[in-house]
């Protein structure tokens, strides 16, 4: 509780068309933690996601990430001032070799310039590193395969690969077991402990068995609105958290 | 036959630098240029004038009106379609075929419907003889061109960093702007090189067809079916679809003419029944 936060909302608000789908977040995500974003369906959790990623404008509200003021930045901007996110639904280029993803977020930083007419070969020198990231999220094996190819599991193995390939201060995934079967969950989870080591992880997340597992940290929304936040084990027991999720049906955890 | 293939070739050419040019900018924007044949029309009439009235000849037109467009395209792009980008997709329809209507009419005002006369370069005004049959140089030279310009678009967008870039941009804008890459810096560019290419196809136009107000409008339609045909977005679809419609129809023409007109048509709705996606286009899968 005594580092000084690393991402920091104040205020902020998403209205779409009178609808305000997020309604005065604050949020402080403590550096080196893993920080998980719950709720039941429609509570805001991926329009705060896309505010704080720069994918939304946030109506009002202020966001900082390692005491410098991002708000109102594009998502290129975001990422390159170290936030790096993955997708909840497959964003993979389907032709493209998983290498050849990392090779691609592994230049990206690297100012393209005016000196776009060089060679994309350049980008081999980029080759060790890539594969080293695909060998940390067990992909070694599938390098040269087209990213369509790839079984669900391993896809969104790639994205996170993807993400960290950026090499951020910041990690925001989006869902990541998503539609996952529970032995890709396990690993998942896994991958996730593994990659947190010195990052900062900020988490959307249904399934309460990764959250309990992963998470220090939990703010539940409700509501586009702040319900509760505290660590796991505190906010699994509070009353206004189970009448939230009982009130959704769909959450039965 | 053969000679009806070559013609073929020689109008899919033409189909192939415009269908070129929409896919680019369908790809990098995702608006649909309805201007497009407007800006087609644009680059033969400009030749025409600046032959006509200032003794521009075709070489210097060849270079100087794609590149004028192109910063015309890129004008409109930074004024309007920018604006209009973020909103519905019907404005942009709306501001494209509206820019068609005004560009049209204005040159309508200026010099009528009729077709404007544009002779062809005299290095070019012979035939050559092809081996089995003769056939005028300047439609070689036609064909020539489209197929280098083409080589030339394949060869950055595959082997450079930028063509990597709006490939990355074309397929998932999302992705690439998260991977911090500045997608918008190619925006712009990307939209005036797309004018660039339909002023080129005009300039090359000018002196093998009528040079009038309409030409733009009677030939959109076909490239807009060829692009479809193609796969929307793939823009070595739209190239290959381009010179495929282009023999399809000249055969067809000399087959069954009744159908010459039609014929495009049947072949994009046979296509799409058969791939919705195109024949280079991918169905997006999860």
């Amino acid at each position: 509780m005594t580092t000084a936060p690393i991402l920091t909302a104040r205020g902020l608000a998403k209205e779409f068309r009178g609808f305000r789908a997020v309604d005065g977040v604050d949020l402080d995500v403590a550096e080196g933690k893993v920080h998980a974003l719950v709720g039941p369906n429609g509570a805001g959790k991926t329009t705060l996601f896309n505010l704080l990623t720069g994918f939304l404008k946030p109506t009002t509200g202020r966001i900082t990430v390692g005491g410098r003021d991002l708000t109102g930045k594009n998502p290129e901007q975001v990422a390159r001032h170290g936030v790096a996110r993955s997708f909840q639904i497959t964003s993979l280029f389907p032709q493209m070799s998983a290498r050849g993803h990392l090779e691609l977020a592994l230049a990206s930083p690297t100012p393209l310039g005016w000196r776009f007419w060089r060679s994309d070969r350049l980008l081999a020198r980029y080759r060790d590193r890539a594969l080293e990231l695909l060998d940390q999220v067990g992909l070694a094996d599938h390098a040269e395969m087209p990213a369509g190819n790839l079984a669900y599991g391993r896809k969104r193995a790639l994205e996170l690969a993807l993400a960290l390939a950026l090499d951020p201060k910041v990690l925001l995934l989006d869902e990541p077991t998503a539609g996952m079967g529970l032995e890709d969950v396990d690993r998942t989870v896994r991958l996730i402990q593994q990659v947190r080591e010195g990052r900062t992880v900020v988490l959307v997340e249904h399934n309460m068995k990764v959250v309990s597992s992963l998470a220090d940290q939990v703010t539940v929304l409700q509501h586009g609105q702040v319900l509760v936040e505290g660590p796991y084990a505190e906010i699994r027991h509070d009353p206004r958290v189970i009448s939230a999720y009982l009130g959704d049906a769909d959450v039965a955890h | 036959m053969l000679q009806q293939a070559f013609n073929g070739l020689v109008g899919g050419a033409f189909y192939a630098l415009l269908a070129l040019g929409l896919s680019v900018i369908f790809g990098m924007l995702g608006v649909v240029n309805f201007a497009h044949g407007a800006f087609y029309m644009l680059g033969a009439f400009t030749s025409y004038v600046l032959l006509d009235s200032y003794g521009v000849n075709f070489w210097a037109a060849l270079v100087v009106v794609p590149v004028a467009l192109g910063v015309v395209g890129i004008v409109l792009e930074r004024l309007f379609i920018r604006r209009l980008t973020p909103l519905d997709p019907l404005y942009n329809f709306l501001f494209t075929f509206g820019l068609t209507l005004i560009l049209q009419d204005l040159v309508k005002r200026e010099y009528g419907v009729q077709s404007q006369p544009y002779p062809r370069p005299s290095a070019l005004s012979g035939t050559l003889d092809l081996g089995l049959f003769t056939y005028p140089a300047y439609q070689v030279f036609v064909l020539g061109v489209s197929v280098l310009v083409c080589l030339l678009v394949w060869f950055v967008l595959v082997r450079t960093r930028v063509g990597m870039v709006v490939r990355a941009a074309t397929e998932r804008p999302e992705l690439t702007r998260a991977l911090g890459i500045d997608v918008g810096r190619w925006v712009t560019p990307v939209f005036g090189f797309g004018i660039a290419l339909a002023g080129l196809a005009g300039v090359l136009a000018a002196p093998m067809r009528a040079v009038n107000p309409l030409m733009g409008a009677d030939l959109i339609i076909v490239v807009f079916a060829v692009v479809v045909i193609g796969g929307l977005g793939s823009l070595f679809g739209s190239v290959a679809a381009g010179f495929t419609i282009g023999l399809v129809s000249a055969l067809g023409n000399y087959y069954v003419p009744a159908l010459s007109q039609t014929l495009v048509f049947i072949l994009m709705a046979a296509v799409l029944l058969w791939r919705p996606a195109g024949l280079f286009g991918r169905e997006e899968a999860l």
